[in-house]
């Protein structure tokens, strides 16, 4: 099972190792993983998206908490939430139409007369989608964010 | 408060004093000489010079675990970093109160290889409770106040700070100011159980036909004992201690059950397995405990106490978990049954008390091996134990290594208080024994303190013998001498048909009543089973001498009870030929 889980923690060097160490010293694996600072600079809010059964993730969220840096955590699966995830793509010119793109959402953001950067917006699972559509017209790079979340009702991730 | 110019060094060392620190273990290299500097230039603090960091550690784990104080070390960068590593590793499994400096390169040289440089945030990071790196001389005393509310609060637990040579400059001074309060918004353990989960946990205590109360490590560390011996009288329930929560309930009391797991007893592992509820109290389930998690105790509710949420449904699912200390938590269920006092039926206990005992009858430990001529010639090594109980009237601070020693150990000695009974249960460190006695020893300069090792494990410290003779630390050495890593031949008797894959050394090991001489210590050596006795008490007539009493074992004993790895705990191995299964 996928889970996001979003937390804030101590704008401080070594908070961040902390984090990423555990899940490697506890053998849980992140499959996505975005940090930045926020509106307040003391504190960092980090979204990560990780796997594991109910027990591995309760296990998470209650070992993510015991770290002194970390000063609140939110296991956005738990209510509903929002997932947007950016994944940016370059083409060689003419490789893909401007059709295709549209379809999909796309948008051009840089373009000259070699190659063509694309930005898409969604779901990571609408992305994977996204990819499997792109395959066939030959994508010389591709980049992908990692999942961010903000919860869709009142249960805010803020001190 | 006083506000005057220090150095950082110097406000290091009155932080300490503010946080009541009077003594430090530890040893002097290059970028902790500033720091050494300001130990020498103040009156308050007494540093222990040991031999090796790692005896340090020990030394301040062992002050920790005794005095329930946090106890602090002091090493250098590099190599005297990397070696109290094995100490943080060890406090950090046992949720022991330790704070350790490691002194650092200086700022501007740290990520360029300088000499002597090692990342010890990032080295000890896995095995710290929380790490600091000092960024600034002045951060020093709120760093230091941080640091030991900490290491002593919620959980307990090792933490570092890493202190840049230039930051402990005798030339830079500022005004020294120590912090009253300390306020970590991100950290705020719970103290009082949730009302309603104490609720809960009073009504399957009062429905309970077949209860037994597990309690560990996390009732000693938060001098919850009188609680827990107090709710087991009032419930009439009967008691089992894991390897580190020896002595939170008296060991010679009619309901104590002796220790569970791996090398418990045969009546308080079927306890375990045949209840039908548990209430364990700062204890964590470990797999030394619950053999096959799938297999434990199947018809038993659970209640679990734990200052730290991480461990409750960690590795068993819980019916009743309540976040809280040990003590505030047992103090509401004491206080919520005096309100159903009336619901308490010690006689619906009976038929569980009579199956219990007739386990202990048919299976339990042979508390009177002393007298007995061993058949095979050589002392036994639980002999030896029940010789330095005797001598010791249950009265002094035990510490120990790792091996068979260790759980003979555990077994025969009775600790009927907290705190006396100090080993490595977690990480399972060889080399422990020895400087933790130390640590105990400047906690308890008038008592008694052993150290009951094994040949193996006494190896690995053995240096700070010259420790001991520098500050006169008459602690007693009981070897449990079978030339073999005892507990590694034994695995190899029942899992490796008898292969004995590098665990002897029988014709290389040193004359002990030597080389303690050399140290300028006593050795006595014991082979036979009449001068035991005798042997032991004038161990301990000796008051003001480290003795080093070295007893020569039957080499072939087995410690059991031993779970069958992969089954249950009613799955025991309960002599060379018999099993429970
Ligand atoms: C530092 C360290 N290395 C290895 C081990 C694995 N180990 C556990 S018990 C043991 C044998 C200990 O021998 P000894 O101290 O003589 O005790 P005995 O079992 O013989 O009583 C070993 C090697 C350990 N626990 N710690
Ligand atoms: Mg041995």
């Amino acid at each position: 099972m996928k889970r996001t889980v979003a937390l804030l923690m101590e704008n401080q060097p070594g908070a961040l190792s902390r984090v990423v160490g555990l899940f490697s010293q506890r053998g849980y694996n992140i499959e996505s993983l975005i940090v930045a600072a926020t509106e307040d600079p003391t504190l960092s809010r980090l979204t990560m998206t990780t796997s594991g059964d109910q027990k591995v993730i309760e296990q998470i969220t209650k070992q993510l908490n015991k770290l002194i840096d970390v000063v609140k955590v939110l296991d956005l699966g738990e209510s509903d939430y929002v997932e947007r995830e950016l994944l940016l793509v370059k083409f060689s010119h003419g490789s893909i139409n401007t059709e295709v793109i549209k379809e999909l959402n796309g948008e051009i953001i840089f373009e000259n007369n070699e190659l063509l950067n694309i930005q898409f917006v969604g779901t990571s699972k609408e992305l994977d989608q996204v990819l499997k559509d792109l395959e066939s017209s030959n994508p010389l790079e591709i980049v992908r964010t990692g999942a961010s979340g903000i919860s869709s009702n009142l249960k805010t991730l803020t001190i | 408060m006083s506000k005057d110019q220090i150095s950082g060094a110097d406000a290091l060392m009155r932080s300490l004093h503010e946080e009541g620190v009077d003594i430090i273990f530890g040893y002097p290299g290059g970028a902790a000489l500033h720091i050494y500097d300001a130990i020498f230039n103040q009156q308050h603090i007494e540093h222990i010079l040991v031999r090796h960091e790692q005896g340090a550690v020990h030394a301040a784990d062992g002050y920790a675990r005794s005095s329930g104080k946090p106890g602090v070390a002091i090493v250098t960068s590099g190599p005297g970093a990397t070696n109290a590593i094995t100490g943080l590793a060890t406090a950090f499994m046992d949720s022991t109160p330790v704070v350790v400096i490691s002194g650092q390169v200086k700022s501007n040289l740290i990520g360029t290889d300088s000499f002597q440089e090692t990342d010890m945030i990032g080295v000890s990071r896995p095995i710290v409770k929380h790490s600091f790196l000092v960024q600034r001389a002045e951060d020093i005393p709120s760093i230091i106040k941080k640091a030991f509310h900490i290491a002593t609060t919620g959980r307990p637990g090792p933490v570092v700070i890493d202190v840049p040579k230039d930051f402990t400059d005798p030339e830079y001074k500022f005004d020294f100011d120590y912090p009253k309060d300390v306020d970590i918004r991100s950290y705020k353990p719970v103290k009082e159980g949730h009302s309603g989960q104490i609720k809960r946990a009073v009504k399957l205590l009062l429905e309970a036909k077949k209860p037994v109360i597990y309690s560990g490590g996390g009732v000693i560390q938060d001098n919850a004992s009188s609680q827990l011996t107090n709710l087991a009288k009032l419930l009439d329930f009967p008691v089992t201690n894991t390897l580190m929560g020896l002595g939170a309930y008296p060991g010679t009391d009619q309901k104590f059950l002796g220790m569970l797991g791996m090398h418990g007893t045969y009546e308080a592992n079927m306890a375990m397995h045949n209840c039908d509820l548990i209430l364990a109290v700062g204890a964590r389930f470990d797999d030394r405990i619950t053999n096959n998690p799938d297999k434990f105790s199947l018809s038993a509710k659970k209640i679990h106490i734990d200052v730290d949420p991480a461990s409750l449904s960690k590795i068993i699912d819980i019916d009743v978990p309540v976040v809280g200390s040990a003590k505030e938590c047992l103090d509401q269920i004491i206080e919520e049954l005096g309100v159903q006092s009336h619901k308490i039926d010690h006689d619906k206990l009976k038929p569980w008390h009579e199956e219990i005992g007739a386990w202990k009858k048919n299976h339990g430990l042979n508390h009177n091996l002393l007298g007995q001529k061993p058949t095979g010639g050589k002392i036994l090594p639980q002999q030896v134990i029940q010789s330095l109980y005797k001598e010791t009237k249950g009265e002094a601070f035990i510490t120990s290594d790792v091996g068979q020693h260790q759980m003979f150990a555990a077994q025969y000695y009775f600790f009927d208080k907290p705190r006396r009974w100090i080993n490595s249960g977690g990480l399972g460190t060889m080399g422990f024994g020895l400087p933790s006695a130390m640590g105990v020893q400047f906690a308890f300069p008038e008592s008694d303190v052993a150290c009951v090792t094994g040949e193996g494990s006494i190896q690995m410290c053995i240096q700070e013998l010259s420790t001991c003779l520098q500050y006169g630390l008459p602690i007693k050495i009981i070897n449990l001498n079978n030339a073999a890593l005892g507990m590694v031949k034994q695995w190899q008797d029942m899992n490796y048909g008898g292969r004995h894959s590098s665990s002897t050394y029988e014709d290389s090991l040193p004359d002990f009543v030597a080389l303690t001489e050399s140290y300028g210590h006593v050795g006595i050596k014991v082979k036979k089973h009449e001068d035991l006795e005798s042997a032991m008490k004038e161990c301990f007539a000796l008051k003001d001498k480290l003795v080093f009493l070295d007893v020569d074992v039957d080499p072939n004993e087995h410690v059991y009870p031993m779970l069958e790895a992969g089954m249950s705990m009613e799955d025991m191995h309960l002599s060379k030929d018999i099993k429970t299964w």
